[in-house]
């Protein structure tokens, strides 16, 4: 009863702008983020670079399609780092706001969550941050790095390196799991015995390994055992490590392995979840030499990349949306395949000519839908991944990467598993 | 109570009832013009509300009526949800990413068959059964430690808290073979109904309401017994129940049960309604939720749970749309000024209103009905 003079708000502000969508040629696309709760810190990031592309492509004169000029007006709804919730904000920007498409999730659990929704009211959904793949849903677009576009081109790296000794690490969930049994297989197929993989291995009643590498809980602190372990493992030299651990867990991972006087020239980590926002927060001088793997560095020297983040600082200063932040900002990899996304999806609907959902699948399945951004030339797939660069760089002090390997058009793949085992099996 | 009230009160609860499990939906269903018409959206919405009710009306049971403060309902309101999950992650068949006839997250994890504790999940009354025994035993247990060993007050309330968080951590164990941090999703079926039609979805609500309309009778009509007697003595001087032979020991392990089969009935309608459910349910912070749907409604009555769950998560839902950035600042200060300024919650409010009027009035008046409506009101909110 308290509540119903809010509703009562809340729908009159509703009418008003679906008045207002009658009037201007405007077409509705969501934002759907969580701008509290415990993913905050990352994805509030991802909501500033969509508003800042969307800005940009309103200020170019919009969107051609359906023989009218659309302006971009954003509907940002907040999941707020709850999973049923993003499910309900996906169902609200699809059925009740009636947005083209949505932008959106960093989790892997978000996503799982409004998949279901997308493909019962037949959305669109641009996914931008490295993901476990092993999905395919014909309503979502994944510009994100698929395992094959950041940890196997990694191991490839390392190998031409010399190193011959693997050790996997990552937080227990589902991303850092499915990763490192990848890359198990992956080792194994380029002929590491299983002895030199370390971290452990668990097997199911017939003998098969169902899980490589040593994991630890979300916010784990105290990793002194296992970089003892890592200690004893590298003590021959040709040694790597390879780092699914997530958040807030690598401060105390990073600290013990610079305590434990692991250099990174002997012994190299590899993180596949710090990116340069992350390393805002972290200590970076005990992170210094070590590796990082992504499809965009901030580093990245092209004409193309500096003229972003040129546009993205003057954006900063005169943007005057609620909550973006605007000073000590940074630019990465999952901000700058939001950006991609936007872009992607703008260059499908005009190929298409109208915004509707299945032209504009089509549109992008067929291969032609390309966007030459920051990190380069990306172009969209019938699988719904993406072909793209790959970078290796190194952490500098300043939380910054110096490039050292670039990989050219990286073909994104989903599913790497069955065809690894398949190897694997006519190898034996 | 007086008779008129009494009366006013089943008419009222009538309506509601009417309007719950009859209205809505036939608005729902029946083809009208859109200012009548009650999406599809709205429905699924309400229904999610619902289940939240019958979580914050176990919790208000035991906090408002037995003066036992569980902050872990949310737990049992999970294993609800997670056995009626299995059932429904059984039914996707092998319709999944991989077609399989096994769960896609148990084929990443290598599985090529199913475990042997899934198997039984393929049959519905198996998984309701499940969700009846397994917090059933659980809350038996852990209350009768708690209760045998005299925990009581803030106390038991930390104890539930930390079996909450315990479960919390094991169930984003991906060898407990229960889908780690994902949980379960992409539900497709139940009981051979596609879930995603709206014809389900509004079934589904229909159950809900009227699930809670007689878990609210139900707990209405125990609260009056003698047994509800003791129970709400107990809240209010356990040494005194103690001392006249009674074993308040337990009452409070029966209503400790019966509260953790309630919240578990929430999660089994939730899961198929909401699509997805996960570990982080089981949080500390969602049974935290609950306490505060509680406090805004009214604790100590039955229809402040639910006024109370279907209101703040109303405003959520409206607030995270509306206002992205300011919402949770909005929703702590609503908070702030309901504790501070409605301490007996939404429901207080008229008694409240009245108490104010019949100040304004004393000088003209006898004090004495004031007194008693007074003494009235503070066993309501007690």
């Amino acid at each position: 009863m308290k509540f119903s003079p809010c509703n009562l708000l809340g729908t009159a502000a509703a009418a008003m702008i679906a008045f207002g969508t009658a009037t201007a040629e405007t077409v509705k696309v969501g934002i759907l983020h969580s701008l509290s709760g415990t993913m905050a810190i990352s994805e509030t990031s991802l909501r500033d670079t969509l508003l800042f592309a969307f800005d940009e492509i309103n200020a170019a004169g919009g969107i051609k399609a359906d023989g009218k000029t659309y302006t971009i007006e954003p509907v940002i709804v907040d999941g707020a780092s709850n999973w049923p919730l993003f499910a309900e904000k996906a169902k609200q920007l699809l059925e009740q706001d009636k947005v083209a498409v949505v932008f959106g999730c960093w989790t892997s659990v978000s996503r799982k969550s409004v998949l279901p929704v997308f493909e019962k009211d037949n959305g669109l959904l641009f996914y931008p941050v490295q993901y476990e793949g092993e999905e395919l849903s014909k309503n979502i677009f994944y510009t994100a790095e698929a395992v094959n576009q950041q940890a196997t081109p990694a191991v490839d790296y390392l190998l031409k390196m010399g190193k011959k000794k693997f050790y996997l690490i990552g937080t227990d969930y589902v991303y850092p799991q499915t990763t490192n049994l990848i890359l198990y297989k992956y080792l194994l197929l380029h002929g590491i015995p299983v002895e030199n993989i370390g971290g452990g291995f668990r097997k199911d009643a017939d003998g098969k390994v169902i899980s490589a590498g040593k994991y630890t809980p979300f916010s784990h602190t105290d990793y002194q055992q296992i970089v003892a372990e890592i200690k004893q493992f590298a003590a021959s030299g040709d040694a790597c490590v390879l780092n699914t651990v997530n958040g807030d867990s690598n401060v105390p991972l990073f600290k013990e392995i610079a305590a434990a006087g692991l250099s990174a020239a002997d012994c190299p980590v590899v993180s596949f979840s710090l990116a340069e926002d992350e390393l805002r927060a972290l200590p970076t001088k005990d992170l210094v030499g070590e590796l990082g793997c992504w499809t965009y560095f901030m580093s990245i020297n092209t004409p193309e990349n500096k003229s972003f983040i040129g546009r993205w600082d003057a954006w900063l200063k005169t943007e005057s949306y609620p909550g973006v932040v605007k000073e000590k900002r940074a630019v990465d990899s999952p901000m700058v395949l939001s950006y991609d996304g936007v872009y992607l999806w703008k260059a499908a609907v005009e190929k298409a000519g109208t915004i509707g959902v299945d032209a504009v699948r089509t549109a992008l399945e067929s291969g032609s839908i390309s966007f030459k951004g920051p990190a380069g030339k990306t172009t969209m797939q019938a699988n719904h991944h993406t072909v793209k660069n790959v970078y290796i760089g190194e952490t500098k002090a300043n939380g910054q990467f110096k490039i050292l390997k670039e990989f050219k058009d990286v073909a994104g793949e989903p599913f790497i598993l069955k065809g690894l085992d398949e190897k694997l099996a006519a190898g034996k | 109570m007086r008779p008129e009230s009494k009366r006013l009160e089943t008419w009222l609860t009538i309506a509601a009832a009417f309007v719950l499990i009859v209205l809505l939906p036939a608005l729902n269903a029946l083809p009208l013009p859109e200012a009548l018409h009650v999406s599809d959206f709205t429905i699924n919405l309400y229904g999610k509300y619902l289940c939240y009710a019958i979580l914050a009306i176990s919790v208000d049971v035991l906090w408002g009526y037995t003066g036992l403060l569980s902050l872990g309902q949310a737990l049992f309101f999970s294993l609800g949800g997670y056995m009626m999950g299995m059932y429904l992650m059984r039914m996707i068949g092998d319709l999944g990413q991989y077609h399989q006839p096994i769960p896609d997250f148990l084929v990443f994890l290598g599985w090529s068959k199913l475990p042997p504790f899934w198997q039984p999940f393929s049959s519905f009354p198996f998984a309701l059964l499940m969700a009846a025994l397994l917090p059933g035993v659980l809350a038996t247990v852990f209350g009768f430690l708690a209760f045998r060993s005299r925990i009581r007050g803030v106390y038991f309330s930390i104890l539930t808290q930390a079996l909450t968080y315990g479960a919390c951590l094991l169930f984003f164990r991906n060898s407990l073979l229960l889908g780690g941090n994902n949980g379960f999703t992409d539900f497709k079926f139940i009981l051979g109904q596609n879930l995603r039609t709206p014809g389900t979805q509004r079934g589904l609500y229909i159950v809900t309401a009227v699930t809670l309309v007689a878990i609210f009778m139900g707990c209405r009509w125990l609260s009056r017994t003698k047994f509800g007697l003791i129970q709400q003595a107990i809240r209010d001087s356990e040494n005194r129940v103690l001392f006249s032979g009674y074993a308040a020991a337990h009452y409070k392990l029966f209503v400790f049960v019966l509260c953790s089969l309630i919240a578990s009935i929430g999660g089994v309608l939730y899961v198929p309604q909401v699509g997805i459910i996960n570990p982080s349910e089981m949080g500390t912070e969602k049974s935290l939720e609950a306490v505060v749907w509680v406090a805004v409604g009214g604790r100590g009555t039955l229809i402040g749970p639910i006024l109370g769950a279907f209101g703040v998560n109303a405003l959520k839902s409206w607030a995270t749309r509306a206002y992205p950035d300011l919402w949770l600042i909005f929703l702590g200060v609503l908070f702030v000024l309901v504790t501070v300024f409605m301490p007996r919650g939404l429901v207080g409010i008229p008694g409240q209103l009245r108490g104010l009027y019949q100040r304004w009035n004393r000088t003209s008046k006898d004090p004495a009905p004031v007194a008693v409506a007074e003494v009235e009101a503070e066993k309501g909110g007690l």
